[in-house]
């Protein structure tokens, strides 16, 4: 019987897309000794070789790239950095410990002990499953992503008429392409009043190409026994419910799904420790690090992103946070717990240490409830606001960042008073709530209620 | 096209679990049988699309063949599956009664089981039925509890039979529609299919939703299949230890009513309705349908998850009318066509009784049964990583690197079990058969990962285009043809270039051979 081979490591990244990428050479250029980048595919770079449209960078870089173009940026930097990696390589299971189980075609199985562990395996595609459509099973159903994978990266195509249920933005993409490559997309439907991608998506994929899209619409039936031969699309109410008498027939021999990501959390999952039941990811301080001492997360394990540009932010913080952890350096002492207040559907990170929002800048990502005009995004504590930031319009589709400078929170702010009396360990929490209110109007009075 | 003209002593019409099982019986004696399929793959019928129960026996009518065959079938469970290598657990069952009224009902269930010979019936009250399933309803008053009821795989078996079946020298031909049958002299003399005549003594109608068309085309007419269709909810593994056993409400008339059960993967199932449906190719879930299904599943268990849900299909339950129970024995007047037809619920747990009954019928018939000596039972488990252990496992990549690629992320399923799966003696090309046979593309994401994967898989190993890679057969094409860019193709195509085909391919792909490599910024 083989022994399984057993390494040790600083710091092991599970996942080389773009979170898993930054993530592992900025704990490398953070001073961790020996960080080793997995992943189950063939290369670097996760999701991003298949995304052959440019986009990528906008804010970070500077450029407009595609996204093997991203990749390719920081996987030159996590080479000269000097990450090890290990590709075609499968992360069978993580323990509270930080050891890894993963096997290889050449390896095997083989051990890997960590001081840090960094998950950043990304997010799935909600598939029909997961939203129940009615109709048959026949082949020709797909999530963009997988359509994606076969036109971009296989060379192959789904189908010739394709309609795309989610105003997603890999669907809106995908549109795109397809009509690029030759297929009629006959309409793009979204059951929510107002799209789900990015506005630039929705003008250069969708109006650009002449593609319909019907928002407040969803698919009710699909037809076909062998191969999709169409879809039966209905309006719905403000509760999404089907409208029973605005049904009409699109012929068609693809659907294409694009309803949502969700985090892939399964390995975070098995390593125990506390879940946000609204972003379905771990729930995790400012550094990145899960309810579970030395494990981190970052990028859509965590929450679902917009932007590469704010995956790769959040990644650089879980490696600095990782190789902190090695040097014995991690912030102890007081936290806060954030909260999503008014307007806002979730927040992360979670949990901030009063000692680095005395010393560092803290950015927090939130989604909006709705669309919003002319609107403050608001730091609360304890009743008083300690930061804001104007913002002429909010969207549900796209992330809104709230930078707290260093200092703007300081210990002597963060007494019990504005103590969650719910926190899970029992004890009070201090507690910092982020809403969005409309601008000139004062409801001060929300942020100090208790929960 | 040329005709080809077979001989046999047997030909069964149908490779779902009944005709797999009875092929599987036949092949134990020194006959030359023939078994028919008109789908791509075996299991592709109702077998796919059921419950998964191995019924304890307490529901159909003493004296009807229901209620012999599910007894003697579920008492045959254990060797047959333990033979086959086939998953099968004796979980036990439960129907739950919410209402004193309901209660009352239990009784005449256990007095009926009991007329039918079930072992072990028991009604339980409700601090005993909570101990045992948390998750079930707090207003439960009292269960039936039937200590022989279980789940298995319905497709495994079937699967598992056709195998063993060939193995032991049945012959199968798969897309082989029947278009005909011929007649002489009052009798059965051969069956058609697309460019093959197979002259026969015997024939056993074993086609399911279609047995009543395949009925006629001996000229009889004794009972019409009207499909009652049944949609499921299948869940996520995450929430499978909701349930422990099969739990069921108080039957109705027509129906055992809506269930929720494990699976023997680790899945939760809840289904089905019963709608009688005019079309037997009417496969389609509805809105109204899934939301029957969940109502009647929420009411035994309160707290199922619907954002839990991974899928939902339907399938066609072959209801004969008039007779309402299992349709078996000769056709009046034919004296060489059997009919195993009108095989509804328990028919699952009834396939392997089902067999040994019609063995009997043919051997009244006149087919000569003799023993075959070199007969073997024994059909080994297809291994499954994910069911070994971390020794086994290192072990298998030491042999065969394929047994470290994890291509299913979701069910943990190598390139080692798929291409296994791909040269097995009953041939599999479709992404549906590589499902049913390793559970690649049966998670939680739906093949959304592998699916590309798999295509291939099925590509290289099988020698098919990938457009002409099918999910079940048929027109049922997962791609429509290459897109334009042929760089693209070039860069996954290398590795299954030496396998023959697409000429044409071959060609651009070498063309662009220099710029393929950068094409996706590899490092």
């Amino acid at each position: 019987m083989a022994a399984m081979r057993t390494v040790e490591c600083d710091v092991a990244v599970v996942g080389a897309g773009p979170a898993g990428l930054a993530a592992a050479a900025r704990a490398k250029q953070c001073g961790a000794g020996r960080v080793i980048l997995m992943d189950r595919d063939r290369e670097l770079g996760g999701i991003l070789n298949q995304c052959i449209h440019n986009g990528f960078g906008l804010q970070l870089l500077s450029q407009e790239l595609t996204g093997p173009e991203y990749a390719e940026h920081f996987i030159n930097e996590a080479r000269d950095a000097g990450v090890e990696t290990l590709l075609d390589t499968m992360v069978l299971e993580v323990t509270q410990g930080r050891r890894i189980v993963a096997v290889n075609r050449t390896e095997g199985l083989m051990q890997i002990d960590a001081k840090a562990v960094i998950l950043a395996m990304g997010a799935r595609e909600r598939s029909r499953g997961g939203v129940i459509i009615p109709g048959m099973r026949p082949a020709g159903v797909f999530t963009a992503g997988a359509a994606q994978r076969f036109v971009n990266m296989e060379g192959y195509m789904p189908g010739k008429r394709v309609v795309v249920l989610g105003s997603g933005d890999i669907g809106l993409i995908m549109a795109r392409r397809l009509t690029w490559e030759g297929a009629k997309v006959e309409a793009v439907l979204e059951i929510l009043p107002f799209p789900s991608g990015l506005t630039r998506n929705i003008v250069q994929c969708l109006n650009d190409q002449g593609i319909p899209l019907y928002l407040s619409h969803t698919v009710v039936d699909i037809h076909g026994e062998e191969r999709v031969e169409g879809v039966t699309v209905a309006q719905v109410d403000a509760n999404l419910r089907p409208i029973p008498g605005t049904e009409w027939d699109i012929e068609c021999d693809t659907l294409l799904l694009s309803v949502g990501l969700i985090p892939e959390n399964e390995l975070t999952r098995d390593v125990g420790g506390e879940l946000d039941p609204v972003t379905g990811g771990p729930v995790v301080t400012d550094e990145m690090e899960t309810s579970t001492p030395g494990i981190f997360a970052c990028g859509n394990v965590v929450h679902i992103h917009d932007l590469v540009d704010n995956v790769t932010r959040e990644a650089w913080t879980a490696g600095e946070g990782a190789a902190r952890l090695v040097a014995g350096q991690q912030p102890g002492g007081r936290t806060v717990r954030t909260r999503a207040g008014e307007g806002v559907r979730y927040v992360a990170p979670q949990i901030l240490h009063v000692d680095n929002l005395a010393s560092r800048d803290v950015r927090l990502f939130m989604r909006a409830m709705r669309p919003a005009e002319r609107v403050q995004v608001e730091a609360v504590v304890g009743g008083e606001v300690v930061f804001s930031k104007f913002e002429r319009v909010v969207r549900p589709a796209e992330m809104v960042v709230l930078t707290i400078p260093r200092g703007k929170v300081s210990p002597g702010r963060v007494s019990l008073d504005s103590a969650s009396p719910d926190h899970a360990s029992g004890g009070a929490q201090p507690e910092l709530v982020v809403r969005i209110t409309p601008r000139d109007c004062d409801t001060a009075a929300e942020g100090g209620m208790k929960a | 096209m040329q005709l080809k003209r077979l001989a046999a002593d047997v030909v069964i019409i149908g490779a779902g679990v009944v005709g797999t099982g009875i092929a599987r019986e036949l092949a134990r004696y020194d006959l030359r049988v023939v078994l028919v399929e008109k789908r791509a793959d075996v299991a592709f019928g109702t077998t796919k699309a059921n419950t998964a129960l191995v019924h304890a026996g307490y529901d159909a009518e003493p004296g009807t063949w229901k209620a012999r065959l599910n007894v003697r079938g579920n008492a045959l469970y254990p060797k047959v599956c333990g033979e086959l290598g086939v998953s099968h657990k004796n979980t036990g069952s439960l129907v739950v009664a919410l209402s004193e009224e309901q209660a009352a009902h239990l009784h005449e269930l256990k007095e009926r089981g009991e007329a039918n010979g079930v072992p072990g019936l028991e009604v339980i009250p409700r601090e005993r039925v909570l101990a045992i399933e948390p998750g079930v309803n707090a207003d439960v008053v009292a269960a039936l509890w039937a200590p022989t009821g279980g789940i298995t795989s319905p497709w495994e078996l079937a699967i598992a039979y056709a195998e063993n079946a060939v193995a032991n020298g049945v012959e199968l031909l798969l897309s082989s529609p029947v278009i005909g049958i011929d007649m002489s002299e009052g009798r059965v003399a051969s069956v058609r299919c697309p460019g093959v005549v197979i002259d026969t003594k015997f024939v056993v109608n074993a086609a399911g939703i279609w047995a009543d068309d395949i009925e006629r085309m001996v000229g009889r007419d004794d009972f019409e299949i009207t499909p009652r269709r049944g949609e499921y909810y299948l869940f996520d593994k995450r929430v499978g230890h909701l349930v422990s056993r099969p739990l069921f409400p108080v039957p109705s008339q027509s129906t055992k009513g809506i269930v929720v059960a494990p699976t023997v993967d680790g899945n939760l199932i809840a289904g089905p309705n019963a709608l009688l449906v005019g079309d037997k190719g009417d496969l389609a879930t509805t809105a109204a349908g899934l939301a029957e299904v969940i109502e009647g599943a929420r009411r035994l268990v309160p707290g199922l998850p619907v954002r839990e849900s991974i899928t939902n299909f339907a399938g066609l339950r072959a209801v004969a009318v008039p007779a309402g129970d299992f349709v078996i024995g000769l056709s009046p007047g034919v004296p060489n066509f059997v009919n195993a037809a009108g095989i509804q619920s328990p028919g699952l747990t009834a396939a392997p009784a089902i067999a040994e009954a019609v063995r009997d019928i043919l051997a009244d018939a006149g087919l000569e049964l003799v023993e075959k000596p070199d007969f073997n039972p024994v059909r080994e488990r297809p291994m499954r990583f994910s069911e070994l252990g971390r020794d086994e496992q290192s072990a298998l990549i030491e042999g065969n690197p394929l047994w470290g690629h994890i291509i299913c992320r979701c069910e943990t399923v190598t390139e080692a079990e798929i291409v296994e799966a791909l040269h097995r003696p009953v041939p599999c090309t479709t992404l549906d058969g590589v499902k049913f046979r390793t559970r690649a593309g049966a998670g939680r994401c739906q093949g959304g990962f592998c699916g590309p994967r798999v295509v291939d898989i099925i590509h290289r190993e099988l020698g098919i285009d990938p457009e002409q890679v099918t999910k079940k057969g048929g027109r049922s094409y997962i791609l429509s043809g290459p897109s334009k860019d042929p760089i693209q193709r070039q860069a996954t195509c290398c590795c299954s270039a030496e396998t023959g085909g697409a000429d044409e391919h071959k060609i651009e792909m070498r063309e662009c051979e220099e710029v393929g490599g950068h094409a996706h910024g590899r490092v």
